[in-house]
């Protein structure tokens, strides 16, 4: 993906002159869909309005979102590969029980930015046998992870409530890690119609 | 220091499970914006937070960019005891912040 970033003209610094008002948006847009490259570069022309600037602009655009997701972790490129990667580094190779994690957020969401969402897992939360920690994934966001929270028996009921952004209409899954050690699941699809992060 | 917003019942019965909701104002900056110039605008974010009931950590939760501005946070707690609720949050480049509640449990 790196690569196609690169490659449009050799030099640097000077047009970020020309990266004005307008292109910003387009700036913005196009960091969080890093995997999509493909999808959001034949739009910049148009949005431009002229094809000759558009080169410079694009590699403006695209340098600095390439130099903001390098100094990030490698995680940085959202793939449903990522969040699975991610899981099994939790998980490792445990099994997973699925769908004994609840999770509850809306199915349509008009705004992406704030998404509310609410996990809960039943479990009797005694000290024999509770709910040690939740851990929230994503699919398309730039990062796999979304949180970690670490319960108790004090807790009194394994549950969790937060409101998060979504990059794009996509899959939530959360993994419980229970006392005894083992995993279970839980996801839910979510359609989003106005990404996180699109404008300033 | 941040607004923050602290909500729970203020008598609980010993035993019972009650629900805390926070909220703390924050704009989670993600990392992933370019301000006008077109330069990335650094990663700012409530990393971490954490909750203890006199003293025991109760709750404890690490956030990423993908949480909204302005971090809402509900979990619950068994009230065992009157005391204090302490609440802690700690960002990237500023400060941690700490909130004290008392709780009266009959």
């Amino acid at each position: 993906m790196s690569r196609q970033f690169s490659a449009p003209r050799g030099g640097e610094g000077r047009g970020e002159v020309g990266g004005g008002g307008v292109s910003n948006r387009g700036a913005t847009h196009l960091t969080l869909p890093v995997t999509d490259v493909t999808d959001p570069l034949p739009l910049l022309p148009q949005a431009d309005g002229e094809g000759s600037s558009s080169p410079t602009r694009r590699r403006v655009l695209l340098t600095a979102a390439g130099a903001g997701l390098a100094s990030l972790a490698p995680a940085a490129e959202a793939t449903e590969a990522a969040m699975t990667e991610a899981i099994r580094q939790l998980i490792g190779e445990a099994p997973l029980e699925p769908r004994k994690v609840k999770l509850e957020l809306p199915s349509i969401v008009e705004n992406g930015n704030t998404v509310p969402l609410t996990v809960s897992v039943e479990s009797p939360m005694t000290q024999a046998d509770h709910v040690e920690s939740i851990h929230i994934f994503n699919q398309k966001n730039p990062q796999p992870f979304v949180a970690a929270v670490h319960l108790g028996p004090r807790a009194g009921k394994a549950y969790v409530a937060t409101r998060i952004r979504l990059a794009d209409s996509q899959r939530i899954v959360a993994i419980a890690r229970l006392s005894d050690g083992s995993f279970c699941s839980g996801s839910a699809d979510v359609i989003v119609t106005l990404a996180a992060c699109t404008e300033q | 220091m941040a607004r923050v917003l602290i909500n729970f019942p203020q008598r609980a019965k010993r035993g019972d499970i009650i629900e805390i909701k926070t909220l703390i104002q924050h704009p989670m900056e993600t990392g992933y914006r370019l301000d006008n110039k077109g330069a990335a605008i650094p990663r700012d974010i409530i990393n971490c937070f954490t909750c203890t009931y006199n003293g025991e950590e109760v709750f404890r939760a690490e956030l990423f960019p993908a949480i909204s501005a302005n971090p809402f946070i509900a979990f619950s707690t068994v009230a065992t005891q009157s005391g204090e609720l302490v609440f802690s949050w700690s960002a990237d480049r500023s400060q941690t912040q700490t909130e004290t509640r008392q709780i009266n449990v009959e």
